[in-house]
């Protein structure tokens, strides 16, 4: 980098980053450890994958807040389905089963919004209570601990794997190689093709793109089956993680995802959101969640924490631009 | 088809008729665009201009008639074919995307048009910056657009134009928010298109600019051409006769009585990077003029005077008593209305009924122990509507649903129903059509008559010659020069005291 550009969030969410780490070690010397950073990549493996899906959305001047109820739906219903028709079907054939779940409740969003031309936040308010109401009525509600097989396999397939000094052990899943891939794919859409520029475009601004011939409900379309489909995957991962697979899960985290994006300098008015910022936001939303405790600050305050992160983290770029913008006129 | 192909001009317009239902709002229209041949639209809001541009670009379809590109008839004309055709437009908002780069702004209708999946970055840029070399114009490629200055959306919106093979470029009014040198860039930069062949179809009615670069004027009244020649063979009565079909008065307004007191005075008023020494006197039932370009600090004065901006020097005094300065609260209650340029975003609450708007300045004189007396509130607000004559179906209905020159009339009409000794009006006739605009010209005059003081702030300059009694000219922040009523200045005269 250049220069410390202090205006952009991506740079000042980093900043905080490493303050906590460094306080985090001056705290605690064994902080800056590698089952800290395995445990910091475990759990932003699904918070992660819903995140680069936020954001693709926000870009795209949306907001989605039903895709914890498409992945809760998604991961429930692939692990009923397997249970009682294949059990044994390898974990490939799940996942792909569990995406393509989420895919079409995704495509519902995807109707709503592009060909009725309905709100975002309120189709997605709406289809969030809708899928699990469904979800809970008519799949079930227990939650099944004995997940088939192939879920087990995935969930036993470790990347890294180490004995700490004191014995315990350490492990990173390959589940972290599926948001490798969801990043670098995502990435490679939204700034390598026509459509992901059409999506910035929608983002920037709606009304012109139509102008310059873009299908602002095609794009629109794909945009909420593609992250009906990262919701479906993040949620079939999150069961097999967890060696769980309960229906009342997930639901809830999308304000947290949310925060995350923009945390990561996205803005919720579209148009503008980068990858980078995304991660560096759901780091630093998983480390506070983690080990607020280590810098010594009780997990009682976890959300007082995050609740000013979000202030602090994107309101200081929001006010700065204004003054900017006040000295011009 | 034409037996010469290759002379045939661009575009063709025959017998252009689109109707909406029963009205028409175009009627039979003709009009030929030759290669190189830069031509001016002219017309009220309404007359069909917009819809003239609709159905160039293949938004609307024309109900009769055809359109023709290169002497070849288009039955099904769709955007994507007038774009193939080289029909571009510059919208008025520009049509760009803030978040994006200059490039990718320049490139994108090209880079889609070539049917591409992938971006291809080094191929969009070496594209923009081609173009931004062939109008001989340094932007930084990268640069977001939103960043960018007014002028420089506009640079970015033509060159996009020209990178897709632009043959007719129509633009919207591209000169109202651009100030003085940028519009001499401008008129340069249409001029080499010209040489390059490229056609210009030049929506203004700003005559100065039009006789510059333009060859032809057409005129547009009620959907239908009323006037079209050289453009030397206007003048300014003529375009507005033509427009408006009558003659609008541009006579002085009545003489002001010379023992008329002192109303509004001020005394070295100055903000720093704005204006610098501001002093002046209005009378009762005075009509002062304030001109001055974009950037000449007549607004800076405006909101200065109305306590929207704080001055860092000097005093303003209303009968001889001091007015708070930096609050536009204390100002209203001393007597002060001020009327904003931008009445949309500054002006009015949109969604609100028309009632509600002109009653939300007077709540606290009609309530009684924080309660509201609906009753009066409303007859109140009835009475200035009709007494302003708002042509609105319906009190309750929202302000939006109103023309530019009723909704004018509500923000004129809530400040009337305060009492007010002394209204600023800033650019009271922007967006309102050549008709309505008279009939407010009237209002302002009936007001001043009634003891008003008003002070106009417009870069209209045949509106302040036709309303003011004085007229302040502003330059660089300070006043230059006063002209006093009944003189005999033209608008051209006028117009080159601002700009030297």
């Amino acid at each position: 980098m250049k220069s410390f550009d202090w205006k952009r969030n991506e740079v000042l969410v980093f900043a905080v980053i490493v303050a906590f780490c460094v306080l985090a070690t001056l705290r605690d010397p064994n902080f800056l450890s590698i089952p800290t950073l395995t445990d910091l990549m475990r759990n932003s493996i699904v918070l992660g994958i819903f995140a680069v899906g936020a954001m693709v959305v926000l870009v795209s001047g949306g907001i989605d807040v039903s895709f914890t109820a498409v992945a809760a739906f998604a991961m429930y219903a692939t692990t009923v389905i397997l249970r009682d028709l294949a059990p044994d079907m390898p974990w490939p054939l799940a996942f792909a089963i569990a995406t393509l779940i989420g895919a079409v409740l995704g495509a519902i969003n995807g109707v709503l919004i592009a060909f009725f031309g309905l709100p975002t936040l309120i189709v997605t308010l709406g289809t969030l209570s809708v899928f699990r109401g469904f979800l809970l009525t008519f799949v079930g509600t227990l939650q099944i601990s004995n997940l088939p097989s192939g879920m087990r396999d995935f969930s036993r397939w470790m990347m890294v794997r180490g004995t700490n000094s004191d014995g315990s052990f350490y492990s990173l899943p390959w589940a972290f190689a599926a948001l490798v891939i969801i990043v670098v794919a995502t990435w490679f859409i939204l700034n390598r093709t026509m459509l992901g520029r059409a999506i910035y475009a929608i983002g920037g601004a709606p009304e012109s793109a139509r102008r310059i011939g873009i299908d602002v409900r095609r794009t629109q379309f794909f945009i909420y089956v593609f992250v009906g489909a990262l919701a479906g995957l993040a949620g079939i991962i999150h069961a097999s993680m967890a060696r769980i697979s309960n229906p009342f899960d997930l639901v809830g985290l999308e304000l947290s995802v949310i925060a995350a994006v923009v945390l990561g300098g996205a803005r919720l008015t579209g148009g503008v959101g980068t990858l980078t910022g995304t991660l560096l936001g759901v780091a630093l939303i998983v480390l506070v969640r983690n080990s607020l405790i280590v810098i010594g600050i009780p997990s009682t305050w976890q959300s007082v924490a995050i609740g000013v992160l979000i202030l602090v983290g994107t309101g200081l770029p929001a006010w700065q631009a204004k003054r900017a913008e006040a000295r011009e006129t | 088809m034409p037996p010469d192909a290759q002379n045939a001009p661009l575009v063709t317009l025959e017998a252009v008729t689109k109707r909406y239902g029963a009205i028409a709002a175009l009627d039979s229209v003709n009009l030929t665009i030759r290669a190189g041949e830069a031509v001016c639209l002219a017309g009220e809001n309404g007359s069909g201009k917009s819809t003239l541009i609709k159905v160039l670009v293949g938004v609307e379809q024309p109900s009769d008639g055809r359109v023709l590109f290169d002497g070849v008839p288009q039955p099904r004309l769709t955007p994507t074919a007038a774009t193939d055709a080289g029909v571009q437009v510059i919208f008025q908002d520009f049509s760009l995307f803030p978040n994006l780069s200059v490039a990718e702004n320049i490139a994108m209708t090209a880079e889609r048009a070539t049917g591409a999946v992938m971006v291809r970055n080094a191929r969009a840029r070496a594209r923009a910056a081609d173009v931004l070399a062939r109008v001989g114009v340094e932007l930084d490629l990268d640069a977001r657009v939103e960043r960018l200055p007014v002028a420089h959306k506009q640079l970015v919106a033509i060159c996009r134009a020209l990178a897709a093979d632009a043959r007719l470029i129509i633009m919207d009014e591209p000169t109202t928010a651009l100030t003085e040198r940028e519009v001499a860039r401008l008129l340069d930069l249409i001029r080499t298109l010209k040489a390059d062949g490229v056609a210009v179809l030049f929506v203004s009615h700003k005559l100065a600019e039009v006789l510059e670069v333009c060859e032809t004027v057409v005129v547009l009244r009620n959907g239908a051409k009323v006037a079209e020649g050289p453009a030397t063979e206007f003048d300014s009565a003529s375009l507005t006769r033509a427009m408006t079909g009558r003659d609008v008065a541009t006579a002085p307004p009545a003489p002001l009585d010379p023992a008329a007191p002192a109303l509004l005075k001020v005394e070295g008023l100055g903000r720093d990077g704005a204006f610098e020494d501001i002093s002046l006197t209005l009378h009762s039932g005075e009509i002062l003029g304030v001109a001055g370009l974009l950037g000449s600090g007549r607004t800076s004065l405006a909101k200065a005077l109305f306590g929207l901006a704080r001055p860092d020097r000097g005093r303003v005094t209303l009968d001889g008593s001091n007015v708070p300065l930096g609050d536009p609260i204390a100002a209203a209650a001393s007597g002060i209305g001020y009327v904003p340029e931008d009445r949309l975003t500054e002006g009015l609450f949109l969604e609100q009924s028309i009632a509600h708007n002109i009653a939300i300045g007077r709540f606290d004189s009609h309530s009684d122990k924080g309660v509201l007396n609906l009753g009066n509130l409303w007859s109140e607000a009835a009475d200035w509507l009709k007494r302003l004559s708002v042509k609105a179906p319906d009190p309750t209905a929202p302000v939006r649903s109103l023309s530019g020159g009723n909704q004018q009339r509500v923000v004129l009409a809530r400040w009337m129903a305060r009492q007010p000794r002394v209204l600023i009006l800033n650019g009271p006739s922007v967006g309102v059509d050549v008709g309505s605009k008279a009939e407010i010209h009237g209002i302002m005059a009936d007001l001043a008559a009634g003891g008003l003081g008003i002070i106009v702030i417009s870069d209209d300059l045949p509106e302040l010659l036709s309303t003011c009694h004085r007229i302040l000219v502003m330059k660089a922040g300070r006043i230059t020069e006063e002209i006093t009523g009944g003189a005999k200045v033209s608008e051209a005269d006028l117009s080159h005291r601002l700009a030297s």
